[in-house]
């Protein structure tokens, strides 16, 4: 009887104390502060969107083709004003980038996470590596101006041509290299201990350990990485004005596919932006213009980006 | 063994070793009067350093042939890092040293004329973890042959492993999906696979049931039973029952520690037969340890 009672009263106790069910205020706030953080995000990119899909009807709705195919001209109702001379310029900077700072950079990050002796001079190395990382993207654009186009050190003028896509494309693969770095360096640094262990354990070389197991785990990240560094590169206006971009009158439009105008003077598509929005000031048509080349730029950005999730995925696929 | 036969035996090891020479079948030493049974390991004052850490300090044991060998003792008293010396594993871990004398079947394994792969490929090792490729089945079992060379009789090879390793059964109807599919105990028992494809002389075990099922653990340990008769084991466990069932010979371990610098040594107390080390060991940590009140 006396036991009986006990338990029940224990009972009781123990309902009273985990009934309590109530409203988490704090944690209802701390969520709706987040959502209101991703909000304000999306919001700024839709207007961002909005306005500048909204002011390039004019250019886009109306004369697509002719806008793509069109040139740099001095009036904004000019029949053959468009963007072709800016997208040559940025899609060859694009390649340019990918086949001299991809290699060099994985290369690079394979052999300072893999190979290097860890000491002083290494993690020095690593240290400067992240440092020129967040070097102003002008300073390399003063770079690209001595070395490439005055051919102040090495008379690398002759090669490149002086201001030329060829310099532009150099310069940039030069920003964009300690990203790629980077990027490589964290990818091949989460390959897991087990993985190489097993490769070893069964008699590998580290040659065919690297080869077997570290880049084929980290190439979705590697990729990821290197392609959106080459993304940001072709985003990048202040180097390229260095360099000697034109944004003026532009005699020359070659062909997308014209390997021989990589040496000629350029443009590329964020100098047009720039160039046609200072002109918006005498020319009120030029905003619908520069709006235009904005999209231009944004679907080359994410077409290059879609590429790198579909490879992405590929490649984890085989990842298993 | 007469000096002569000796000498020529360790010769023609050495060259294997030195040399890489893949046709050369497992080193197999012609049964010598003097020992009874075939030495396969002779370590002697073996330490292990950490930078200036020593995690162990003068382990001398031997190890024979098809014999299983179990390294027993509480957590931190260097079992690893000594199961490790035996295919230079240790190698690969940043500052690790290790001093003394490990031969392999006469050979000096820590002679600078040694390749460390070549020793890898005949004393191959089971982690802890199970570790496959994120690759198929057959690409798992297939990659130690390939990266030795071999292109021709994978299938066999493949085959052969996976029955010895007892996944034939379970497998053989999808080896080309990904070995991250299967579940943990059969993970385990690929990696054992993945381990005897290259036909090796030892298996280095690292604690291989820890992330097991006790049924998942027993397939392993019927199936080490079954291939001690190949091959040569060393097994590190911290599961005393399973030493006890699976292995011949044990060998304690326990960790002394340095009360000033408040770090510790692994120190191995004794080694002896299974069935003395459980029924009547010599050293009383090791009764201590044994009967569970220690660790």
């Amino acid at each position: 009887m006396m036991s009986r009672l006990s338990d029940d009263r224990s009972r009781a106790a123990i309902a009273a104390s985990i009934e309590k069910r109530r409203v988490d205020t704090r944690g209802l706030l701390f969520r709706t502060l987040l959502q209101a953080c991703l909000l304000l995000t999306l919001a700024l990119l839709a207007v961002l969107i909005i306005s500048v899909v909204t002011n390039s009807t004019d250019q886009l709705g109306t004369r697509l083709g002719d806008f793509l195919s069109g040139t740099l001209r001095s009036q904004s109702g000019d029949d053959r004003l468009g963007v072709h001379q800016g997208i040559y310029g940025s899609l060859w900077i694009a390649v340019i980038v990918a086949v001299l700072a991809f290699p060099v950079g994985i290369g690079a990050a394979v052999y300072l996470e893999e190979y290097a002796p860890r000491n002083r001079f290494t993690e020095f190395v690593e240290v400067n590596i992240r440092n020129l990382a967040g070097v102003p993207s002008v300073v390399y654009g003063l770079l690209g101006l001595a070395l490439l186009v005055k051919g102040n050190l090495f008379g690398l003028d002759r090669l490149t041509g002086g201001s030329s896509t060829l310099s532009a494309g150099i310069t940039l693969a030069i920003l964009a290299l300690p990203i790629v770095v980077i990027t490589a360096g964290e990818a091949v640094r989460a390959v897991p201990v087990e993985l190489r262990e097993g490769a070893y354990g069964v008699g590998a070389t580290k040659w065919e350990m690297i080869r077997t197991q570290v880049l084929p785990y980290a190439a979705p990240g590697i990729l990821t990485g290197t392609l959106l560094s080459m993304a940001r590169a072709v985003g990048e206006a202040a180097p390229l004005i260095l360099v000697g971009a034109i944004s003026g009158r532009l005699g020359n439009d070659p062909g997308l596919l014209d390997l021989s105008a990589l040496t000629d003077q350029f443009t590329a598509l964020p100098i047009v932006i720039t160039t046609w929005t200072v002109q918006s000031g005498r020319d009120v048509g030029f905003t619908a213009a520069a709006a235009s080349a904005i999209v231009v730029l944004l679907v080359f950005v994410l077409l290059m980006n879609s590429a790198a999730i579909g490879l992405r995925n590929r490649f984890e696929k085989k990842r298993g | 063994m007469s000096d002569g036969t000796e000498t020529a035996i360790e010769r023609s090891t050495m060259e294997r070793l030195v040399t890489g020479d893949d046709d050369a079948g497992p080193a197999e030493a012609t049964p010598s009067p003097a020992t009874d049974r075939d030495m396969v390991f002779r370590s002697r004052d073996v330490n292990v350093y950490y930078g200036s850490f020593r995690a162990v300090r003068d382990v001398s044991f031997d190890v024979y042939k098809n014999e299983i060998m179990a390294l027993i003792g509480p957590s931190g008293c260097g079992k690893t890092s000594v199961l490790r010396c035996y295919n230079r594993m240790n190698d690969l871990i940043r500052d690790a040293r290790v001093t003394g004398t490990i031969t392999y079947r006469g050979v000096d394994l820590y002679d600078e004329r040694v390749d460390a792969v070549e020793v890898r490929r005949r004393i191959g090792m089971v982690f802890q973890k199970p570790n496959p490729f994120p690759k198929s089945i057959y690409d798992n079992v297939a990659y130690g042959p390939r990266v030795a060379g071999q292109k021709k009789g994978l299938d066999d090879i493949v085959e052969n492993s996976l029955r010895k390793a007892a996944l034939w059964e379970e497998v053989s109807d999808r080896l080309n999906d990904s070995a991250l599919g299967l579940s943990g105990g059969q993970q385990q028992r690929l990696c054992i696979a993945r381990a005897i494809a290259v036909d090796p002389d030892v298996l280095l075990m690292d604690e291989p049931c820890s992330a097991l099922d006790p049924i998942a653990t027993a397939r392993i340990e019927d199936l080490m039973q079954e291939i001690k008769q190949d091959y040569t084991i060393m097994i590190v466990t911290h599961n005393m029952q399973q030493a006890a069932r699976v292995s011949d010979t044990t060998a304690f371990f326990t960790s002394d520690i340095h009360s000033e610098r408040d770090t510790r040594t692994g120190i191995l107390v004794e080694v002896d037969t299974t069935q003395k080390i459980f029924s009547n060991p010599s050293d009383e940590r090791t009764e201590n340890y044994v009967t569970g009140r220690f660790g």
